[in-house]
């Protein structure tokens, strides 16, 4: 057991350091389910408006594409059905960020090497990392399991809900522990993990909106699916928790093997040699912003174009799903019929295409704060390049590697819908339905900008949580009847619906201003502030 | 312009801490000037207040005849710095750092001169700078910076972290450097570094300036060490000027102020003199005579 020695201690440590954030989190997510239960009771008190929403929600394939399959019409199960899968993305996230940062991303920092010189054992950090992340979906289990009960939600589904989201997260904190194994660095240990927890996202979604029922074997293949084949609220089945149990025992297992072989500071791929000297690319500030960080956009966009052309192949019969309820077949022919329905679930992807560009538009917004942080920033404002200019190389990069993930977006997407349609009129309509996002994405990011460069010490978790409230505001706000200010604070709330919905030009144009305001403020500040 | 440096009453705090504080500092142009503190002392905060990454709080700063923080980006044509801290790219080479480096601040022809000098000091620029050691990091700052056409170079503890081969070969560039007229000014906590390399020295101490001139210059206000043996015992006790005073049977050993050396000596003569070693204060002493005293008794010292 000696490779165990000093679990205790680091395990301490990892605590103290991350106590903030995984108790942001576990609020989030706990506060968010006992919070969409506790509205949905008061929204939805009787079994007859329960019952309608039940019979909208289970076959309104956007719903089923963005939350997944509605098991049963309870209070509960509509919470497990709203909340369960997102509550098991947000733990997930938790133990990825948790696992991550105290193995990998310390390795890389020098600091493991500090603490692997005392009497720790070789196996002790990776231990204590995903011990931290146990206990942390435990105490997220209880208070979402607390906040049920406190709700009036039955126990017994109340308990399997809370199940299905901790083990969700002690799983993918395994995928976490394994990829920071392999992968050569910290960036690429996350995005190994984040792109499992994406093609979990999708699996699902494909298995849950697919027509043919060949494909719904797929929900089996993904750890988010299971958290829907719990069926909290709804029979519970118990036995559908073996399956995340299981895989993070087996990642678990193999993270350790891999530990056990590998050389500090080693990925199991070796780093290859670069050149001698600067390539003409490498001509300046704006050709370095390129260079840092055109792989990374690279990989989104390859994963966009991936994901859309997968969902907007899936997006033809997508009505098929709507059952033989009559009354609902003739309500969905008044607003539009089959068309309507096709296009809502297409807007709802392009949403949430918007929200994920956002999300890649604030952490490149971010590497801004990274340089300043960690010294690089000095070495290239040392130099003939002025503050403006080296801001300005990252705000180019960011907002030229939207416009092109939405443009893969909606591109792909558009292919995958005319090629099953036989429509190729579908690829220019369904690409500016992606763009119309554009402009709220951005102005998510020029929110960053400007904490960046007027309190740049809240300018990482100020941009995360203006990315996650936006989130939250679009798959919450309307459900839960937020008061109005507070959806409209979301720049997304006043993109066009597309396709399908009307398209006005005011609120594009004060959006597109507010994101230039924003940024432009923001370099205004950096000029005046302190560096370092 | 004979000054490229010169800082009068410069101030700097970072809320309560105060960091610099009426700090003064002057480096001639063409000149090797070390800048001497120990850790903590200001000297990376002076230097970045030099590069305009920091504001002045108050006080008067002029680099190669501008205000470092209004015309920054034009004033780093004609600089190189080497940071205290090497941050790299890790996805980067050291070659193409150099050859980055060389072009943000306007001079393409850096790449060229840094493959000799990576050549000079053992460096391999194909290499990612995430598979550099501490010290190779050093060397791609330090290459890239030697290898500019500036006029001055700024350099925060550029040694730290190198190997006594290349140690010595920093110091014959340091030198060539000097020879070739460019002014520099060599932060550092290493006194033989100083010693071997500077014509004019700064001793910081909690972020004020408490000694600055030539090595010679300093000496003069310092005492020099005196150990003798006499035929006679001397009476040297009650001559002012005199420290330290230590009387064995026929050996005397003492500190002598410089004023009172004459005096000294011809006491000693007086007395007999069998051997006699004079040794003048070396940097260490003059260093430690600063910072073993209180801040009390230095800040006197300093009046």
């Amino acid at each position: 057991m000696t490779g165990l020695a000093g679990t205790g201690p680091l395990i301490r440590l990892a605590l103290r350091r991350d106590r903030f954030m995984m108790l942001a989190w576990i609020y989030v997510t706990s506060a968010g389910v006992a919070g969409v239960a506790y509205w949905l009771g008061q929204l939805y008190p009787t079994a007859a408006k329960r019952d309608l929403l039940a019979s909208a929600a289970g076959t309104n394939p956007a719903l089923v594409f963005l939350y997944g399959k509605l098991y049963g019409d309870s209070t509960g199960a509509l919470t497990a059905w709203r909340y369960g899968v997102w509550g098991a993305i947000f733990a997930a996230l938790m133990s990825v960020f948790v696992v991550i940062g105290s193995t990998r991303a310390d390795e890389e920092a020098g600091r493991l090497e500090l603490i692997g010189s005392t009497a720790v054992g070789r196996h002790a950090p990776l231990t204590a990392a995903l011990a931290v992340t146990a206990i942390g979906n435990v105490l997220l289990g209880v208070l979402v399991t607390a906040g049920l009960i406190l709700t009036g939600q039955p126990a017994a589904g109340s308990a399997a809900l809370a199940l299905a989201i901790a083990a969700a997260g002690v799983a993918f904190g395994c995928v976490g522990g394994l990829a920071a194994q392999v992968a050569s660095g910290a960036r690429a240990a996350r995005g190994i993990a984040l792109g499992a927890l994406g093609a979990a996202y999708l699996l699902r979604a494909v298995a849950d909106t697919g027509s043919a029922a060949p494909l719904t074997w797929l929900s089996w293949l993904s750890p988010l699916g299971w958290t829907e084949q719990v069926q909290p609220f709804a029979g519970q089945r118990w036995w559908a928790l073996a399956l995340p149990a299981g895989v993070a025992a087996g990642l678990g297992g193999a993270a350790y093997a891999v530990a056990a072989r590998r050389d500090h500071g080693a990925g199991l791929l070796p780093g290859r040699p670069g050149r001698a000297g600067a390539s003409a690319l490498l001509s300046g500030v704006f050709g370095l912003a390129w260079r840092l960080d055109g792989s990374t956009l690279a990989g989104w966009v390859a994963g966009f174009a991936f994901l859309g052309a997968v969902l907007g192949a899936a997006a033809k019969g997508i009505g098929s799903l709507l059952g033989s309820s009559s009354v609902l077949q003739n309500e969905f022919t008044r607003i539009g019929g089959q068309t309507a329905i096709t296009n809502a679930y297409l807007a709802a992807i392009m949403g949430l295409a918007g929200l994920i560009a956002a999300a890649y538009a604030t952490s490149a917004a971010l590497r801004l704060r990274v340089a300043e942080t960690t010294g690089a920033a000095e070495a290239v404002l040392a130099s003939t390049v002025s503050r403006l200019r080296w801001a300005l190389s990252h705000v180019t990069v960011l907002a030229t590697g939207t416009a092109a993930l939405l443009t893969s977006a909606g591109l792909a997407i558009g292919l995958g819908y005319g090629l099953r349609t036989d429509d190729l009129g579908e690829v220019p309509r369904l690409l500016g339905a992606a763009l119309a996002q554009l402009p709220a994405a951005l102005a998510i990011a020029g929110l960053t900008v400007l904490l960046f460069g007027a309190a740049p010490r809240v300018c990482v978790g100020g941009g995360w949580a203006a990315v996650v409230a936006a989130l939250v505001i679009e798959l919450f706000g309307t459900l839960l009847r937020f008061p109005r200010w507070m959806i409209d604070i979301s720049p997304f709330t006043h993109m066009p619906k597309l396709p399908g919905g009307p398209v006005h030009a005011a609120p594009l144009i004060w959006v597109s201003l507010a994101a230039v305001a924003l940024t432009a403020t923001g370099l205004t500040a950096l000029r005046q502030r302190d560096i370092g | 312009m004979s000054d490229a440096i010169e800082i009068r009453g410069l101030r700097k705090t970072f809320g309560s801490t105060v960091a610099l504080d009426d700090l003064d500092l002057t480096v001639r142009a063409g000149e090797v000037h070390a800048f001497l503190g120990p850790n903590g002392a200001g000297k990376t905060t002076t230097l970045r207040v030099l590069l305009g990454l920091l504001r002045a709080d108050a006080g008067q700063v002029r680099l190669l005849g501008g205000d470092p923080w209004r015309d920054a980006t034009r004033l780093h044509r004609r600089l190189a710095y080497v940071p205290g801290d090497v941050t790299l790219w890790p996805g980067l080479s050291g070659g193409e750092i150099i050859g980055l480096l060389g072009r943000l601040r306007g001079d393409p022809g850096t790449a060229k001169r840094g493959a000799a000098l990576c050549e000079r000091f053992q460096l391999d620029p194909s290499k990612k700078a995430r598979a550099y050691s501490k010290g190779n990091r050093q060397k791609v700052a330090l290459v890239a910076a030697l290898a500019s056409d500036a006029e001055l170079l700024l350099l925060d503890e550029p040694t730290a972290g190198l190997d006594p081969l290349m140690e010595a070969m920093f110091r014959e560039c340091v030198a060539q450097e000097r020879r070739a007229g460019r002014t520099i000014l060599l932060s550092s906590h290493i006194l033989a570094e100083a010693e071997a390399l500077a014509d004019r020295v700064s001793i910081i101490r909690d972020g004020r300036c408490v000694e600055t001139g030539t090595l010679t210059e300093l000496r003069h206000l310092a005492r020099t060490s005196v150990t003798a043996e006499l035929d006679h015992p001397a009476r040297l006790d009650g001559v002012t000027g005199v420290h330290d005073l230590s009387t064995t049977g026929a050996q005397v050993s003492c500190q002598v102020d410089n004023t009172a050396l004459t005096e000294v000596l011809a006491l000693l003569a007086a007395a007999g003199i069998r051997t006699i070693t004079c040794q003048p204060p070396t940097l260490e002493e003059l260093f430690l005579r600063h910072y073993t005293t209180g801040p009390q008794q230095t800040a006197g010292a300093a009046r």
